[in-house]
């Protein structure tokens, strides 16, 4: 067995222009996604080098691209409208709006958006309306999009905890780049600026998600995961808590706790994920094949900075499916799963006992043992030739954090964002005397999470040399505009790189593309999230256009390919 | 005992070997703590550098709309 399975982070950055308190933060939000768009498409041309009557070069604004697309468009999962049975695609442009069931949703926000942008004249420089993006896939794989009223990076599949740390730290990387480039054209229009935050909670009793994906197989039963999960997941946050200044959703109470997240938990089981949020979500979008996937999505986690978090988080968790897979979750149930998520929260001396349901009293770290000690068991028994090398280093890891969360917790300040935040916080206490609830100490909290590496607290603590890192920049830039090589995503983000104006919808498990011409398209199938890596369909994209790499993919995958003018699959 | 039992499998996380070692070489507690202090008020003089000027207003300003 291994720590390796396919899996991703979702980010909902916070929002804010400073100096314009009535912005709209679906406007804001979508100033961000459109101009990352724009940014990429620019960046996609240079690449391919300029030329044209409009050629423009990299440091230009969003009228370089002139009249090209920006943006890939968005396909929603399995659900196909515009899919023809006679065998072709109707592109999203020549559907009646009534044609697109599948993104309500986001219709809506676009709605919203384009009434407060034709409303605000302060935006009318700095952004063509009619050419907004709220929805977008960029070369790495990911999605990025206006999800409710927060700019969102869903990361691309990956298959190990070292790589979903990469992908999701390279989404801090697009925030930055998405806030660098309107602060850019700021400066020459009345706009605002607009700025993100990798946090989860304004403090104002207001929370935003940092969710996390797991393919876990469909023949476990969902029960099975939740109980092993709430106890697990409830003491998790002692090593990915991203610490938070106040207690309460409020956050009213002075006060510093290890969770962003834990003060607005209210049931242990649940769909929602806005409200009465549930420490186990059971939406079930497999994106993939159904029959053999579940998808597990988590939404209890800290958006985190530190590397160290990110992959235990990532890490641990597949670590513990595993255990589910096998049957091998130890013994434990907690009496109130919610109530111990809070007590463990409120509590950074990591040395409160909460109640079992068989009695016994443990503290975090000691059911977390529980789960590291089970894992070992497992994964030692089950590669007896020696377990791989990304699996010891999970276990390694947790083992060295839990030793020293034990021993004594401020250890932990060069590896955990929470330990980190705390040890920053009590420096300023005692040299400046400040209580809890002194703003002073809240803007520092806040400020932890700011994505500039100028302005944030985490980054200005990296390179004072105070925290440590697991993945050098250089690979975690590159990844911000180069897939994984070992999922779907590989396929996805070539795609979107290599031919970015016939893209006309991509999802998680479809890449819609549209050919010159009218109602000429196809629709390609990625039902398997480890299928079309860079081994398989690398060579596919040397064709030179879209047309003839479509081609390429019906040739070696006829059954995943349908639409006008392509070979029928045979049978 | 995780330790013991994985230290061997040649896992090491690689990119940590580039942390640059502490350079200066042991010395007595009193001015090992000495120079922590010194550490600290230099790091907080740095965040001092990029903090934002109006905490007040900017925690106040801190609105967000609710998400997942």
């Amino acid at each position: 067995m291994t720590v390796r399975r396919v899996m991703g982070s979702e980010t909902e950055f916070g929002v804010l222009a400073q100096g314009a308190p009535d912005a709209n933060a679906t406007v804001l939000s979508t100033r961000v996604v459109t101009g990352y768009a724009a940014w990429v498409a620019r960046n996609l041309r240079t690449a391919r080098g300029a030329h044209g009557p409009d050629g423009g070069g990299p440091d230009g604004d969003a009228s370089d691209v002139g009249h090209e697309p920006v943006g890939t468009g968005w396909d929603y999962g399995s659900e196909a409208p515009l899919t023809d049975a006679r065998g072709f695609t109707v592109s999203r442009e020549d559907a009646h709006p009534t044609q697109l069931t599948d993104e309500a949703p986001v219709l809506t926000s676009e709605e919203i958006a384009a009434e407060a942008i034709s409303e605000s004249a302060m935006y009318a420089e700095d952004m063509d309306w009619r050419r907004v993006v709220m929805n977008t896939v960029i070369p790495n794989g990911a999605r990025v999009y206006v999800d409710h009223s927060h700019p969102e990076y869903s990361s691309p599949e990956v298959t190990t905890p070292r790589d979903a740390l990469t992908w999701d730290a390279a989404g801090d990387v697009v925030a930055h780049r998405a806030v660098a480039d309107l602060a850019q054209r700021s400066a020459r229009t009345d706009a605002p600026a607009v700025n993100l935050y990798k946090n989860n909670t304004d403090n104002k009793s207001v929370s935003y998600g940092a969710h996390e994906n797991y393919t876990v197989a469909r023949s476990v039963p969902f029960e099975r995961i939740t109980a092993a999960l709430l106890p697990f997941f409830a003491s998790r946050q002692i090593m990915c808590g991203a610490g938070r200044v106040g207690i309460g959703a409020d956050g009213a109470t002075p006060g510093f706790q290890l969770s962003q997240r834990a003060d607005f938990f209210e049931r242990t089981v649940g769909l929602e994920t806005t409200i009465h949020r549930p420490i186990v979500n059971t939406r079930d979008e497999p994106h993939a094949d159904e029959e053999h996937y579940r998808r597990l999505h988590v939404i209890i986690g800290d958006a985190n900075l530190s590397h160290t978090a990110t992959l235990l988080k990532f890490g641990t968790t597949s670590l513990v499916l595993n255990l589910v897979e096998h049957d091998r979750v130890p013994d434990l149930a907690l009496t109130d799963p919610v109530a111990a998520l809070q007590t463990i929260s409120h509590d950074p001396a990591v040395t409160v006992r909460v109640p079992l349901r068989d009695g016994r009293t443990l503290t975090a770290v000691q059911l977390q043992r529980a789960y590291l000690d089970a894992a070992l068991a497992l994964e030692t028994e089950l590669a007896p030739e020696g377990m791989d090398a990304e699996t010891a280093e999970v276990l390694e890891l947790w083992d060295e954090v839990l030793t020293d969360l034990e021993a004594d917790p401020g250890r932990l300040a060069d590896r955990l964002d929470w330990a980190a935040k705390h040890a920053l916080l009590d420096a300023y206490r005692r040299r400046d005397g400040l209580a809890w609830d002194d703003p002073r100490l809240v803007a520092i909290d806040l400020q932890y999470a700011d994505v500039r590496p100028e302005k944030g607290l985490y980054h200005r603590l990296v390179a004072a040399g105070r925290i440590r890192t697991l993945v050098d920049r250089e690979r975690i830039v590159r990844a911000a505009d180069h897939p994984p090589e070992d999922t779907r995503a590989y396929f996805r983000g070539t795609a979107v790189a290599t031919y970015p104006h016939e893209m006309a919808g991509v999802g998680w498990d479809t890449v819609n593309v549209a050919f010159p011409g009218v109602r000429r398209g196809a629709r390609i199938a990625m039902p398997e999230p480890r299928d079309l890596g860079r081994d398989v369909c690398g060579s596919w994209f040397t064709a030179p256009d879209a047309e003839q790499w479509v081609r390429e993919v019906a040739r070696h995958r006829p059954h995943l390919v349908t639409g006008s003018d392509i070979p029928p699959a045979r049978p | 005992m995780a330790q013991e039992r994985i230290f061997g499998t040649g896992s090491r996380r690689e990119e940590e070997t580039d942390t640059p070692e502490p350079t200066t070489p042991p010395t007595s507690g009193a001015a090992q703590a000495q120079r922590d202090t010194q550490g600290t008020d230099d790091l907080l003089a740095e965040i001092d550098g990029v903090l934002e000027t109006n905490a007040e207003a900017f925690v106040k300003g801190f609105v967000q709309k609710g998400g997942q």
